[in-house]
C-alpha cells in the first residue's frame, strides 16, 4: 500500500504527530511505501528527520503556500493525491488536520474516518478503531474502499521501524486564490496564576460546578490551583487560562484531583502525564478512570467537604 | 439572512451505555436523548443572527426519530425545520450528502453547525457538507460576527491560541462550545413552535462506505478505586498526598 502522511508544519518547526503519522504508515504499508508531503517546504534539517521516517518524502512547493491555509493546502494536496493515487491518507487529529480531512476526502472521493486510534488491513480496506460517546465506548469501524483519509489521534503511535528516504520536490500551486482568509493568530492570556507550573490542580468537571468555591478553598489549602474541564469554561466560573486540555494548557503537577471530570479525551490530553492523578466522579463508566491512578465512585458533593476538613485539619498537625 | 442549523438528536452521555445483543450498536433501551450539545451553540447562534439582522433560520435534522429535537429548535427560535427521515451511522460522507441533498435547491447566507456530535464524535460534517456545496467554512469557531457580507470568526487552536478569519458569505460555521449561552425553552416559545412548520424530506442514501464491525468497553480501567464511606475515603486520599508529598 501506499500510505501518505501529511506533515504538519508548526511555528516551532513539525508538529510531534507527524512523525507518529509516518511510524503508523510504516506499520501498515505492508510491503509498500510510507511517505511523508509537506507543503509548502521546510528547512533542510527538518526535511532529513523527515526522511528518517519515511520512505519518500514529497516536498510540494509554490505560490501562496508559505501559510497554511485550508483551501491553498487542500488545492495542492489533492491536485499531488491525484497524480500519486494514495490507498491511505494520514493527517494529525489537530486543528489543521481536522479542517482538511473533510476538503480531501470530499474532492478525492473517498470514506474518511477521524480521531483514529488503531488500524488494521483487512482483506477489504481497513478496520479503524476510535473512541466514541466522548470516550465511554470503542468503536471498530470497516472503511470497505480505499483510498480513504484519515486523521489520527496524537500520542498513540509512538514507536516506528526507522528507514532513510528520498527527497522530491514538485512545484504546485493552488489553482485559484483562496476564499478564505487569516486575519491574526491570537496567544493565549495570561491571568495570574500559571496552571502548567503547579505542583498541586485541583480540577474541576461538569459534575462539580456546584462545589466550586470549596475546590478553589481546597487549592488554596493544598497551596495549588484550581483549574477546570471545557464546560466550566465555557460556563464562565474559571477564566480562559484555567483550561486544562487540547484547547487549553497541559499541565504535569505532582498532585491532580479530577473533581466531577468524565475524562473526554481533549481534557486527558493535557492532563494524562501528571504524576498523581485522583479522580472522583459518580459515574462508574467514566473514561476518567482509565487515566487515573486512583478512583473514588460517588459524588463530589458528599466527598469534598470531608476532604477539606480533613486536609485543613492535617495541616494544622 | 437566511441560516440554516444542522442539528442532531443525540443519545446524552450520561445514560448507562450497554452495547447492544449484536455488538454493533449501543442498547437503546438505556439511552435518553436530546439535542446535541455544541448545536444547541449553535441553534442560539442562529437565532442570535436572526435577531441583529433579520431573515429566518431553519433547522435540518437527519435521523428518524429527530422530531423533539426540531421542536426544541423551534421553541428557541428557528422559523422552520426540516427532517430527513433516514437512518445513518458512522459513516459522516453519508450523513453529509444526505444533508447536502436538502440544501442543495435552497438559497442561503449561511449555515451553521455544531462542532461534533456526542456520540460519534466525528467533527466531520460540518467540513464535509461545506466541501460538498463548494463554500468555504471554519471550524471550532468561539465568537462571530458579520459585517459587509463577510464573517469575521475566531476559530479555537490548540494550546489557548486562537486566529481570526474572514470568509465571505455563503459560508459554514461549524461552533465550538461556549460561544454563547443557549436560551432556555420557554412555554410562550413552545406555543409558538406548534404553529411552525416541521417538513419532511426524502433523500436516497448510498451505500455508506464505513460500517461499524464492533461496539465495545475500552479494555482498561487502570484506577484502583477507593471505596468507603466519604470520611473513609477523604482520610484514604489525605494518606496518598501524605505519600506523594503535596500536604
Amino acid at each position: 500500500m501506499r500510505v501518505f502522511a501529511v506533515v504538519e508544519r508548526v511555528s516551532e518547526g513539525i508538529n510531534p504527530v507527524s512523525f507518529e503519522l509516518l511510524n503508523l504508515a510504516n506499520m501498515i504499508k505492508m510491503g509498500g511505501t510510507s511517505e511523508a508531503v509537506v507543503v509548502g517546504g521546510a528547512d533542510r534539517p527538518l526535511l532529513d528527520s523527515i526522511s528518517r521516517s519515511a520512505d519518500k518524502v514529497w516536498v510540494l512547493k509554490g505560490g501562496q503556500l508559505e501559510e497554511y491555509n485550508p483551501e491553498t493546502y487542500a488545492d495542492v494536496l489533492v491536485q499531488f493525491f491525484k497524480r500519486e493515487t494514495p490507498d491511505v491518507v494520514l493527517l494529525g487529529s489537530t486543528s489543521q488536520g481536522c479542517e482538511l480531512a473533510p476538503l480531501l476526502a470530499v474532492q478525492l472521493n473517498c470514506p474518511v474516518v477521524t480521531d483514529v486510534v488503531g488500524v488494521t488491513v483487512a482483506q477489504e480496506g481497513l478496520v479503524v478503531s476510535r473512541y466514541i460517546y466522548q470516550g465511554k465506548l470503542m468503536a471498530d469501524l470497516r472503511v470497505k474502499r480505499l483510498p480513504c483519509v484519515l486523521t489520527v489521534r496524537q500520542g498513540v503511535f509512538k514507536e516506528g521501524a526507522r528507514t532513510n528516504g528520498e527527497l522530491k520536490e514538485l512545484s504546485l500551486a493552488p489553482s485559484k486564490p483562496p476564499r478564505r482568509r487569516t486575519v491574526r493568530v491570537v496567544a493565549p492570556e495570561t491571568g495570574e496564576v500559571d496552571i502548567s507550573k503547579s505542583d498541586v490542580i485541583v480540577a474541576v468537571g461538569r459534575g462539580a460546578v456546584s462545589s466550586i468555591q470549596l475546590a478553589k478553598e481546597l487549592a488554596n489549602v493544598l497551596g495549588g490551583a484550581v483549574a477546570g474541564s471545557r464546560p466550566v469554561i465555557d460556563s464562565g466560573l474559571l477564566p480562559k487560562d484555567r483550561q486544562v486540555g487540547i484547547s487549553g494548557k497541559t499541565v504535569k503537577p505532582k498532585l491532580y484531583l479530577a473533581l466531577g471530570i468524565s475524562g473526554a479525551f481533549q481534557h486527558v490530553v493535557g492532563m494524562k502525564d501528571s504524576e498523581l492523578i485522583i479522580a472522583v466522579n459518580k459515574d462508574p463508566q467514566a473514561p476518567i478512570f482509565a487515566v487515573a491512578h486512583y478512583g473514588v465512585v460517588g459524588d463530589v458533593q458528599e466527598i469534598l467537604p470531608s476532604l477539606l476538613s480533613k486536609v485543613v485539619e492535617e495541616k494544622r498537625k | 439572512m437566511r441560516i440554516f442549523v444542522l442539528v442532531k438528536h443525540a443519545p446524552l452521555l450520561e445514560s448507562t451505555l450497554r452495547v447492544s445483543a449484536d455488538g454493533r450498536g449501543v442498547d437503546p433501551v438505556c439511552l435518553t436523548y436530546d439535542i446535541n450539545e455544541w448545536d444547541r451553540y449553535a441553534v442560539e447562534e442562529a437565532v442570535r443572527l436572526k435577531e441583529k439582522y433579520g431573515g429566518e433560520v431553519i433547522a435540518v435534522s437527519v435521523g428518524v426519530n429527530c422530531d423533539a429535537t426540531l421542536r426544541k429548535c423551534l421553541a428557541m427560535g428557528v422559523d422552520g425545520a426540516i427532517k430527513v427521515p433516514v437512518e445513518v451511522g458512522f459513516d459522516a460522507c453519508q450523513v453529509a450528502e444526505a444533508i447536502v441533498d436538502v440544501l442543495r435547491g435552497e438559497m442561503f447566507d449561511m449555515v451553521l453547525s455544531g462542532f461534533m456530535s456526542q456520540d460519534a464524535n466525528n467533527a466531520l460534517v460540518g467540513g464535509l457538507v461545506a466541501t460538498m456545496l463548494g463554500i468555504p467554512f471554519a471550524t471550532a469557531v468561539t465568537r462571530l460576527s458579520v459585517e459587509k457580507g463577510e464573517v469575521l470568526a475566531v476559530r479555537e487552536l490548540e494550546g489557548g491560541y486562537s486566529e481570526e478569519v474572514l470568509l465571505p458569505l455563503p459560508c459554514l460555521v461549524s461552533v465550538q462550545s461556549g460561544i454563547n449561552e443557549p436560551r432556555y425553552v420557554s412555554i410562550m416559545g413552545i406555543k409558538a413552535a406548534r404553529s411552525k412548520e416541521l417538513r419532511e424530506r426524502v433523500v436516497a442514501l448510498r451505500e455508506p462506505a464505513v460500517v461499524v464491525e464492533r461496539i465495545y468497553f475500552p479494555p482498561t480501567r487502570k484506577a484502583e478505586i477507593l471505596g468507603g464511606a466519604p470520611s473513609e475515603v477523604a482520610s484514604k486520599l489525605v494518606k496518598l498526598m501524605k505519600v506523594k508529598g503535596v500536604i
